[in-house]
């Protein structure tokens, strides 16, 4: 699957299907600053990604560039 | 995942609440959440005339709109503040969403109103960026909403922001600040009555509201504010929230309802006199305010010239 992140911008492929939460896990992100959007739609945390899917992670945290 | 009120299908889980909600039962939680906010604290009457500041981020846009869907009469206030491409960009954003949304929209800029940008106040004062862009933001919105006959400041502060600070202000015990820490600070000479209805709600709950209602907002951070004290902080209480969902939250909550009359009580006794400041009225503890000093720094002008107009009519 796709994941593309921002802030800094970035892309970064990973093999599915895996859970949301999985993923989060896989990547070190901490789910309480982090949606998952795909399509302009919010993706649950329970949700499954299939090995083609094309996701955005948004980091939610503001207050400045990292 | 089911919505806790319809049983459809979540979106969204928001574990401190222990919920998961559907798209419209998130809106209207949210929606409620600012109302309780507005009502818990008495932050203005329904008839008030409401200044709400934007920046064009996630927070000042949700709030905006969620006044106007409450039904308030709120206009909004961007400040251009010459940060590069960064002020460009998010300036579109607040445009744009007060043209979607027929609002009206306050402008000012801070190189054409005063003569300096926010990184040349900064080099000139020898201040970090921050400091300056706050001292002149916190100058205009009182100026705005004080001309402008508003009744309420309005800022997207939201419980992220509000823990952070109040977990800063706890670790260096600053009980000055810890005094003055509340999410009403009332009107008195000089300064309009400010308010943060969002301190209910959390950042990921914030922009998850702009995904779900359609709100475009400036997904890029300020890059004068790369790494900040402020955004450790906001990491350090994320990772104690990812372990106990609802740390932030009591963390602010109970500050307010258990320490914060203590230190206001002690605070009142040690109060320092203001008086209006020599150039343009604003109230401070010296001669001259901050901004007026910082302004004549950043244009290398006396303080006699430095601009003082009327930002509304």
């Amino acid at each position: 699957m796709k994941i593309e992140l921002r802030n800094p911008t970035r892309t970064l492929e990973l093999e599915g299907p895996m859970s949301v939460q999985r993923m989060l896990n896989k990547l070190d992100l901490n789910r309480e600053t982090v949606l998952v959007i795909s399509d302009g739609t919010l993706v649950p945390i329970d949700a499954m990604l299939a090995d083609d899917a094309t996701i955005e992670i948004r980091n939610v945290i503001s207050g400045g560039d990292r | 995942m089911k919505c806790r009120v319809c049983r459809g299908a979540a979106l969204i889980d928001l574990r401190r609440h222990n919920a998961n909600f559907c798209a419209d039962h998130f809106v209207r939680f949210v929606q409620s959440q600012v109302g309780k906010a507005i009502h818990e604290f008495k932050m203005f009457d329904p008839e008030a005339k409401i200044l709400v500041a934007v920046s064009g981020g996630k927070d000042s846009l949700a709030i905006w709109h969620i006044l106007n869907e409450l039904g308030y009469d709120a206009d909004g206030l961007y400040i251009g503040l010459g940060i590069t491409d960064y002020s460009d960009t998010s300036a579109v954003f607040a445009r744009d969403f007060a043209v979607a949304h027929s609002l009206n929209l306050v402008e000012v800029d801070l190189d054409d109103t005063y003569g300096f940008n926010v990184p040349q106040g900064a080099r000139a004062a020898k201040r970090v960026p921050c400091s300056a862009c706050g001292m002149s933001k916190r100058h205009i919105f009182d100026r705005v909403a004080l001309d402008g006959g508003y009744d309420v400041l309005v800022t997207g502060h939201n419980l992220d922001d509000e823990a952070a600070v109040l977990f800063g202000n706890t670790m260096h015990w600053q009980t000055d600040y810890l005094a003055r820490q509340h999410p009403v600070l009332e009107a008195r000479e000089g300064f309009p009555r400010k308010v943060k209805p969002l301190i209910r709600l959390d950042e990921r709950e914030m922009a998850a509201y702009c995904v779900v209602v359609g709100i475009d907002y400036m997904l890029d951070e300020c890059p004068m504010a790369a790494g900040n004290t402020h955004l450790r902080y906001k990491d350090a209480l994320n990772l104690i929230e990812s372990g106990s969902p609802g740390t932030k939250a009591a963390f602010v909550q109970k500050f307010l309802a258990q320490a914060a009359p203590i230190f206001a009580d002690a605070a009142q006794e040690s109060g320092v006199e203001l008086a209006p400041c020599e150039h343009c009225g604003a109230l401070t503890p010296s001669g001259l305010c901050a901004f007026c000093r910082l302004t004549a720094r950043a244009t290398g002008q006396p303080v006699e010239l430095v601009p003082n107009p009327r930002l509304t009519s």
